[in-house]
């Protein structure tokens, strides 16, 4: 069975303004090396899918950058591969998707010209270790219309307003829902399984009839023929949904355990830099910390998460930080519950503090 | 299609490395790990593509697997090419019957068809044994410019080592009038350093000429050089300066590995505008614990520390488990060390699983590196002692 997958690399844009005043969700930096679109992208590759697009809408330059031609995730073929799919537009309609479905009417060229079985569409704004290998099986095996991928989640681990949840009935999805019951959820992971033409078709019709949300429009309607089943993802999963969320998430990756799950169990793919080795200097400390390569540290680490090229100067102390690539400090700097996005330099003794329930933010290439 | 390239490279990647014991068991000495991230032949394949030498043919013979999956489809040097690229050239068989490599004129000869098919003017010798970073175009730009059939790339070593190398006798302009293999009295100090520039028909007569001659060891030190000077064809020496460090043996590898510790060493692998490229590892970033330290070292992704590191440098995927006191080592990729062990003044090859409260090497002992051969597994609280050398479970 056949299946190519599509990625929304812009859909969750608005939740982390933060992080995509200059690019998509896709493109976030994440744990010392990674983007947030490699897990997407991985999960894919590693579930012996070889054709994935990717739908673009803004910003998607440094979106462009990092997956290239997609060698890096064995994606760059001469059958399949990896597919940019940018917005469609024309000077007179200068058309931007707001909606998934609107995304989806996009690329219906890209669906038609394929000829895969079954499309596995995806998000990129969540962090796990999917095979969709087992749920594509399983859709086969119930003859579903769609399959839905949903985690269990306690309501208060879900802070988005309009978090979609699933009612499961033996199975089959029953409803679908915007965050509102205490206690468990079934969080919606936006992981659907269907069959290419069938997508197609709902696209079509869907558009045709001028609807414009995908779950409200498209999928509600389909509920009623019971083909819409749930398939329940066990293992770490999270969705990065705020700034606060972003911090968090990188720093749940200082226990073993969470790195083995997503790193161990299968590989997680990213761009290569050709990074030297990262130095440790003479008087270097670093306490339950991931550094990546390409990074000297001179000074201090303890609880914190550091990308690649980055410097630490002398008598430079940083705690609880999340500092991107190529943040330079100078020395004796003291830095606690830091995000600094790419390019920011800190120089000699400056003191900056956030907390760990509202860590500081320095946009790219601030010089503090 | 044109099919013309200026310049071809014949990498000698053939050599056993059998000085370095244990660590070229099952690999060639070229694919040995260095510094963390690398393996020798990055060095003279990130030169060629800083060079801007595209073409490559690289010459295996010795326990070529290792070799040959790194190098691939040479997509991590920017070498994979629809016309021209990295070569992987091992012997083969043919009507005549199959030979092996006899020696590095021979490797050369048996792969003329290969160099022919660029119809290059310029043919660089390199060997995959030396630390070093070279710009070859600069090489080749003084051989045009001396008109020279053949240029040997040649540094200075200190006199009262020269006596360990191939010494080249020059006259003031840089031609060369005299060959010394290793002499008791040098004249000179200026060592070959095995990298040869040859115009390409010189090469394709000479190589013929050598292979003919049934007493020829078929080398090019030995060999084709002196038969070139003794015809009277015009050979210069190009003088080099900078990093250079043979790898050949258990305690030059060390060396060159601590240089890398040494900020004022000459060899800069930061620098941006000659960047050594190598085979990225797919690993998350490194790990140091509550209890680890990493001092004075350079580590790679995927290691995990929670032990001691002092002096040392580790490849990817190397755990450091806690109490482990790791010092003055290179821990190659994927190594083990457990709860306690003590590593000091040693090499520890890729996939060795080092005991409980084991020991490897010990104290001060420089000049004396003891080396566990991959895949080895030493036992808790056994101890291996300074200067051995095991590829076999302790």
């Amino acid at each position: 069975m056949s299946a190519l997958g599509l990625i929304f690399s812009n859909i969750h844009d608005n939740n982390i303004p933060e992080l995509t005043a200059k690019r998509t969700v896709a493109s976030i930096p994440f744990c010392g090396r990674y983007r947030l679109i490699d897990f997407a992208l991985s999960n894919m590759v590693n579930s012996g899918i070889a054709k994935v697009g990717v739908i673009t809408k803004s910003n998607f330059q440094s979106l462009m950058d990092h997956v290239g031609s997609g060698k890096d995730w064995d994606l760059a073929r001469h059958y399949g591969g990896l597919f940019i799919l940018p917005p469609f537009g024309v000077v007179e309609n200068n058309f931007l998707y707001t909606t998934r479905l609107e995304a989806l009417k996009n690329v219906t060229g890209f669906l038609n010209k394929s000829s895969e079985d079954f499309v596995v569409m995806s998000d990129s704004d969540m962090v796990c270790n999917m095979n969709f290998k087992p749920i594509i099986a399983y859709h086969v095996e119930k003859n579903a219309a769609m399959t839905f991928v949903y985690v269990e989640k306690e309501k208060y681990d879900v802070e988005r307003k309009h978090t979609p949840c699933l009612t499961i009935e033996n199975g089959v999805v029953e409803d679908v829902s915007y965050g509102s019951t205490e206690g468990k959820i079934n969080l919606f992971t936006n992981v659907v399984v269907i069959k290419r033409t069938l997508l197609i078709s709902m696209i079509n019709e869907a558009v045709s009839h001028g609807k414009k949300h995908f779950i409200d429009d498209v999928v509600k309607p389909e509920l009623s023929s019971g083909r819409v089943y749930a398939y329940k993802h066990e293992g770490y999963y999270e969705e990065i949904t705020s700034l606060q969320k972003y911090y968090d998430e990188n720093m749940k990756f200082l226990d073993k355990e969470v790195r083995d799950e997503v790193f161990r169990k299968a590989n997680v793919y990213t761009k290569v830099k050709d990074s030297t080795p990262t130095e440790y200097g003479e008087k270097a400390i670093v306490k339950n910390s991931l550094v990546a390569d390409g990074c000297r540290i001179e000074g201090e680490v303890y609880d914190s998460i550091i990308f690649r090229g980055v410097k630490i100067g002398r008598g430079t102390v940083v705690r609880n930080c999340i500092l991107m690539q190529n943040t330079i400090t100078g020395e004796s700097v003291n830095l606690n519950c830091i995000i600094a996005d790419k390019n920011v330099v800190i120089k000699d003794r400056r003191n900056l503090s956030g907390c760990e329930n509202h860590p500081f933010f320095l946009p790219k290439g601030t010089v503090v | 299609m044109i099919n013309k390239k200026e310049s071809v490279a014949m990498l000698l990647a053939g050599g056993q490395g059998s000085r370095l014991y244990a660590l070229t068991n099952r690999i060639a000495k070229p694919a040995v790990s260095y510094g963390g991230k690398y393996r020798i032949i990055d060095f003279p394949l990130s030169n060629c593509v800083n060079s801007g030498i595209d073409t490559v043919g690289v010459l295996t013979q010795y326990q070529p697997l290792v070799l040959n999956d790194y190098i691939g489809n040479g997509e991590p040097w920017d070498l994979d090419r629809s016309y021209g690229g990295v070569h992987i050239l091992s012997p083969y068989q043919a009507k005549h019957g199959q030979e092996w490599y006899k020696g590095t004129a021979n490797a050369i000869y048996q792969n003329i068809s290969f160099i022919k098919s660029y119809k290059p003017e310029y043919v660089l010798i390199l060997s995959g044994d030396h630390i070093y970073k070279m710009n070859y175009a600069k090489m080749i730009s003084a051989h045009k410019k001396t008109g020279a059939a053949c240029t040997i790339a040649a540094i200075k070593v200190p006199l009262s080592e020269a006596s360990r190398f191939g010494i080249i006798n020059v006259k003031e302009n840089g031609e060369i009038y005299e060959f010394e293999e290793k002499p008791k009295q040098p004249k000179s100090d200026l060592a070959s350093m095995g990298i040869y520039v040859f115009s390409a028909d010189k090469l394709y007569e000479y190589l013929e000429a050598d292979e003919a001659d049934e007493n020829s060891s078929k080398d090019f030190g030995k060999d084709v050089l002196p038969k070139m000077l003794a015809a009277g064809e015009k050979m210069f020496a190009y003088t080099f300066k900078g990093y250079w460090k043979d790898v050949g043996t258990i305690n030059s590898l060390f060396e060159s590995n601590m240089d890398l510790l040494n900020r004022d060493s000459e060899l800069d692998i930061n620098d941006p505008t000659w960047k050594i490229r190598s085979r990225n590892p797919i690993a998350p970033p490194q790990y140091i614990g509550e209890n680890g330290r990493a001092v004075n070292s350079v580590v790679v992704s995927g290691c995990e520390i929670e032990g001691d590191v002092e002096n040392s440098i580790l490849s990817h995927d190397v755990t450091i488990r806690k109490g482990a006191v790791v010092r003055n080592s290179i821990i190659f990729s994927g190594a083990d060390i457990g709860e306690g062990a003590k590593i000091d003044y040693a090499i520890i090859d890729e996939n060795v699983k080092i005991g409980k409260n084991a020991s490897v090497g010990e104290q001060n002992s420089e000049g004396k590196i003891s080396v566990i051969g991959r895949d080895v597994v030493v036992s808790d609280g056994a101890k291996v002692p300074a200067g051995e050398i095991t590829d076999k479970d302790v």
